[in-house]
């Protein structure tokens, strides 16, 4: 539901990286979302247009790369794959688990054009 | 809600996004969490809690769940041990902060408009209307809602979620970005549990567990008294050791942080308490 303002937030780097390189526009806006981000790649990719419009990204494309839920299991050392809403270790199911992967929402790279 | 969410926009309107040809092209690495600027702040809002000694609680939950009844109670039986302040965060109206300054205590009223939840900025305004040297517990009331609070760091030490017996023990497995960032779990409104045959609180903390949340689940009822002296308990216990963080010169980040993204960003921040396998 707070896709727009976090979409806003993301133009506003992307603005900044675009004036530190004296680009003229962006042409892509590589992000990585995991689950536990609490951030919909869907909605932040409808939000995107909205957010960018009139600024030096308007045109460019958003690309969404889904990271997957891993966990580290701190009772038998597996690390293995989960689900958002069951974290727990995929191979003795102890609920001790480090997440090592899946919240993340990173603004990875800018493709700039000059 | 429309504005907030994005889903104003449509197949029809998204042709905004407009494709251009340019030959030259330059790639930048950057990798930075998407809010760092709502982060930058937040840390910002940080350093003033920790230069007073203030521990600041977010408190989060759906609209309804009990939040304002439990401050009330929790004012009502400590205001004379501890000097405290709330930030109200609502859509609209200022009927919360009405109550809080009804017990006696200072109360800033945030109304969001239409954005769903508090983000650091709106709480570092909300900063200037409060002596944070008189404080040494400030509440923010975040906006009812179990979803977008939880992404948004306002520069709070501890994140509480309370979870009302009369939304169903599965809420947990539903919004799991949310209690996974829970510090501390409140089951309210537990005088109500011998009408519900449907609210199991065993399960309800079990729904906790599989997130991975080693934090307390405690059980209460703010209108009825029942079940506070837990609730307080951790209060104190969380107030001395803030009170020890701040003359040592440590920082405590809440449980909301995303764990991955510090992996990732070259931004990370240096300073966090809950260790993380690489």
């Amino acid at each position: 539901m707070h896709e727009l303002s976090v979409c806003q937030a993301l133009i506003g780097q992307v603005v900044n990286v675009a004036r530190e390189h004296q680009a003229t526009a962006v042409k892509t806006v590589n992000v990585r979302i995991g689950p536990l981000s609490g951030v919909e790649p869907d909605l932040l990719a409808q939000a995107f247009p909205l957010a960018a419009a009139g600024t030096v990204a308007e045109a460019a494309q958003l690309v969404i790369e889904s990271l997957p839920i891993r966990v580290h299991c701190d009772k038998c050392g597996a690390e293995t794959a989960a689900v958002a809403n069951r974290l727990v270790c995929g191979t003795c199911g102890d609920w001790h688990t480090r997440l090592v992967s899946g919240d993340e929402m990173l603004l990875a790279s800018v493709e700039l054009a000059k | 809600m429309c504005e907030t969410c994005g889903c104003n926009i449509t197949p029809g309107n998204a042709h905004l996004a407009r494709r251009k040809n340019d030959q030259s092209q330059d790639a930048v690495t950057v990798l930075k969490n998407l809010l760092s600027a709502n982060d930058q702040q937040a840390a910002h809002n940080r350093q003033h809690f920790d230069r007073h000694g203030v521990l600041a609680l977010n408190l989060m939950s759906s609209p309804g769940a009990g939040k304002t009844v439990l401050l009330e109670a929790t004012i009502a039986e400590l205001k004379n041990e501890f000097r405290i302040a709330v930030i109200e965060g609502d859509l609209e109206t200022e009927n919360d902060a009405a109550r809080i300054r009804a017990q006696g205590v200072p109360a800033v009223q945030i109304t969001t408009g239409t954005a769903c939840h508090l983000d650091a900025h709106m709480v570092h305004g909300a900063l200037h209307h409060i002596n944070l040297p008189d404080v040494d517990i400030l509440f923010i009331e975040n906006v009812g809602n179990l979803v977008c609070p939880a992404s948004f760091d306002l520069g709070q030490h501890r994140n509480v979620t309370l979870l009302s017996v009369t939304e169903g023990d599965d809420k947990p497995a539903k919004y799991p970005v949310m209690f996974r960032a829970a510090d501390l779990v409140l089951l309210t409104k537990t005088d109500l549990l011998p009408v519900l045959d449907d609210f199991d609180p065993a399960r309800a903390e079990r729904c906790v567990r599989d997130l991975a949340n080693p934090g307390p689940v405690l059980r209460l009822s703010a209108k009825k008294r029942d079940g506070l002296a837990a609730w307080f308990g951790w209060l104190r216990a969380e107030r001395a050791a803030q009170r020890e963080r701040a003359r040592r010169g440590q920082i405590l980040r809440p449980a909301i942080q995303p764990d991955g993204a510090r992996f990732h960003a070259q931004d990370a921040p240096l300073l966090r308490f809950h260790s993380t396998a690489l």
